[in-house]
């Protein structure tokens, strides 16, 4: 998020505030501006969710909406469903690491938590060591536990900076992976939880793929809506601040520390909601589900996309995805990682704020090469 | 949401000490660079901090405001012993400090820092809701902002600003809230000389119950605002008198002509 944007997010979030000065009675309900300085900021902080749609968030919406509708199964399953449910997953360190500036590997742990909870709590092939309840029981038990989880990897975490807040991420997450891996009497070791499934629900089997298509969104466009919000809320601005410059914000009545944990309970959240997916997706978790490649990339995803927008997971994801699933057309079966590296390594180093970076900086090209072309003509009059 | 009686001035001690430091040292490994120092300020007054680069005059802010913890002695704010009290806490008590480096979030506007810092001392810090109609945060910051007198520049971000208006600006995140004792780290530090009768105008115009400490080089503003003064040397404290006796003091006169000879 550039100075900018964020002046303008503190400005939503504080702007009614403005309203109210010079008025007589700053009571709820003076719908009328300010006169003077706080004129501007009130129209740029206008907090209404409709002022902020532009034509191309409708259009991405809309063909998200159809895409079921002329895409394959295949497609709306495989790259649909699964990009969004791994998309969340990004989101969560996107908004850890992009906007807290703290960068952890063990989101995929925290979702793969959600995911053992509800294969434990609910029900799976494994009837000895699944208790079997209904989903709506298990669910919110699993996110509430992975959120424990997650804010318990805060906790841990926080106190350090930069690369030693990875390593110690890095060591949870290996250390979940071995747990699931060797214990049986729980995790049931490394066969882990088979056939896990979607709910049906009024008539709707969740299985299915458009239905699990539709449910994968209406949970992604949730939890994007809900980090966009949350970073233009107090509690996102401060965070914001603290990225930048925790000594000060200390200095100015805040606790960074207790700031920070909660920012990973809310990022546990999402990757519980994510994670739930992926279990249903996938039809089971296994050690490997939580397994170092996956930790890493959770990652990739992010920096792919970039971590400077929420969409930015999505984007990557997509991308992903799609390398994950179609590079074995291009290259052997066992080497498809090689093209996953390679588009990173390719990306990273011609932009690092990823593919939302390009995009900006295309963006910025086309917007100053038109005026100059506008201007030739001119140029050549006498 | 903040609401309106957090940003009032909290009940007004007109007696007791503001602070009080109780032989107070810190040490990093061999080096002392606070030792037994004592003193304190009433509620309402105002003190100055002076001695040469060394002297351990900021190591003993970061000692009243946590940012190190003492190696011994106590740090009574308002009565309440606040020794082991996190930052943060301190801050949320009423104490506020400037830097003597700005310590400012240069890519966000003026009147954004100042938000932040209202925002720091009120309630709803981990607000995940958007305030509405009521938060006077907004209102507070503005008011700050006249009072600094940087409303021109109130949508410029800080990187833009001049020396003199960041100094004015580290002075107005102190004033956000309710400060009861303000320590102010060489707030004139870098000024010109208008900049500096300006510092001068605006410390004496801050309301007589606030407390501070100064710590300044310059004498001709740090023995004009206060009413008592440390000196400090070698992270002891020298001397402590009224402003008209440390001036006069062949010892200081010394350490202080000594040292600018030196330069």
């Amino acid at each position: 998020m550039s100075a900018v944007q964020w002046r303008n997010a503190m400005n939503a979030g504080a702007g009614r505030a403005a309203l109210g000065k010079g008025l007589p009675g700053r009571g709820p309900g003076v719908s009328s501006r300010a006169k003077g300085a706080g004129d501007e900021i009130v129209e740029r902080q206008t907090p209404s969710m409709w002022a902020a749609v532009r034509a191309r968030h409708v259009v991405v919406l809309a063909f998200l909406l159809a895409f079921p509708f002329f895409a394959t199964p295949f497609l709306t399953y495989q790259i649909g469903a699964q990009s969004l449910a791994l998309g969340l997953i990004a989101l969560s360190l996107t908004f850890l690491g992009g906007y807290g500036g703290m960068i952890s590997l063990a989101q995929m742990t925290v979702a793969g938590v959600a995911g053992y909870m509800l294969a434990i709590f609910g029900a799976s092939g494994e009837a000895t060591l699944s208790l079997g309840w209904s989903w709506w029981i298990a669910v919110p038990i699993a996110i509430a536990i992975s959120m424990l989880a997650g804010t318990f990897v805060g906790w841990l975490s926080v106190r350090t900076e930069g690369i030693y807040t990875i390593m110690i991420t890095l060591a949870v997450g290996v250390a979940f992976y071995y747990l699931c891996l060797q214990n049986y009497s729980v995790f049931n070791g490394f066969q882990g939880f088979q056939r896990v499934y979607a709910p049906t629900l009024l008539g709707v089997n969740f299985r299915n793929p458009v239905p699990f298509y539709f449910l994968a969104l209406a949970c992604a466009l949730g939890g994007y809506l809900l980090i966009q919000y949350v970073l233009r809320a107090p509690f996102g601005v401060a965070l914001q601040g603290i990225r930048d410059n925790p000594r000060r914000m200390n200095a100015l009545g805040f606790h960074v520390t207790a700031h920070r944990i909660a920012a990973y309970a809310l990022a546990a959240f999402l990757a519980a909601v994510g994670g739930i997916l992926l279990v249903w997706y996938n039809g089971l978790i296994t050690p490997n589900s939580v397994g170092t490649s996956w930790l890493i990339n959770v990652l990739i995803i992010a920096v792919l996309g970039g971590m400077k927008h929420p969409i930015g997971a999505f984007v990557g994801a997509v991308i992903f995805v799609l390398l994950q699933t179609f590079a074995i057309d291009l290259i052997d079966r066992e080497r498809f990682n090689l093209v996953v590296g390679g588009v990173f390594l390719a990306i990273v180093l011609f932009s690092p704020d990823g593919l939302l970076g390009l995009w900006a900086r295309l963006r910025e090209r086309i917007s100053t090469t038109r005026p100059q072309a506008a201007l030739h003509p001119r140029r050549s009059k006498p | 949401m903040a609401s309106v009686t957090e940003l009032q001035p909290r009940e007004l001690l007109t007696t007791g000490d503001a602070l009080r430091l109780e032989g107070v040292s810190r040490s990093f490994g061999a080096l002392r660079a606070v030792e037994d120092v004592s003193f304190s300020v009433a509620a309402g007054g105002r003190r100055a901090v002076i001695g040469a680069n060394g002297a351990g005059k900021t190591t003993l802010f970061n000692v009243i405001t946590g940012d190190f913890a003492a190696t011994s002695g106590r740090v009574r704010f308002f009565g309440e012993d606040i020794t082991e009290h996190p930052p943060h806490e301190r801050i949320r008590a009423g104490l506020r400090r400037t830097y003597q480096s700005s310590l400012l979030f240069r890519d966000l506007t003026v009147r954004d820092n100042l938000f932040l810092a209202v925002r720091g001392v009120a309630r709803g810090r981990f607000s995940l809701l958007r305030p509405g109609g009521a938060s006077t945060t907004r209102a507070a910051a503005e008011d700050l902002l006249e009072r600094v007198r940087l409303t021109a520049v109130g949508d410029e971000p800080v990187a833009a600003l001049s020396h003199g208006q960041q100094r004015q600006l580290e002075i107005g995140m102190a004033l956000a809230g309710a400060p009861r004792l303000i320590l102010f780290d060489e707030p004139a530090a870098g000024l010109s000389p208008a900049e500096r009768r300006e510092l001068v105008a605006l410390l004496r115009a801050l309301p007589a119950h606030m407390s501070f400490v100064l710590i300044e080089h310059d004498l001709e503003i740090a023995l004009r605002v206060v009413d008592r003064v440390t000196v400090m040397h070698n992270g002891r404290m020298l001397k402590e008198g009224t402003p008209g006796e440390i001036e006069n003091d062949p010892e200081v006169q010394q350490i202080y002509m000594g040292r600018t000879g030196r330069a």
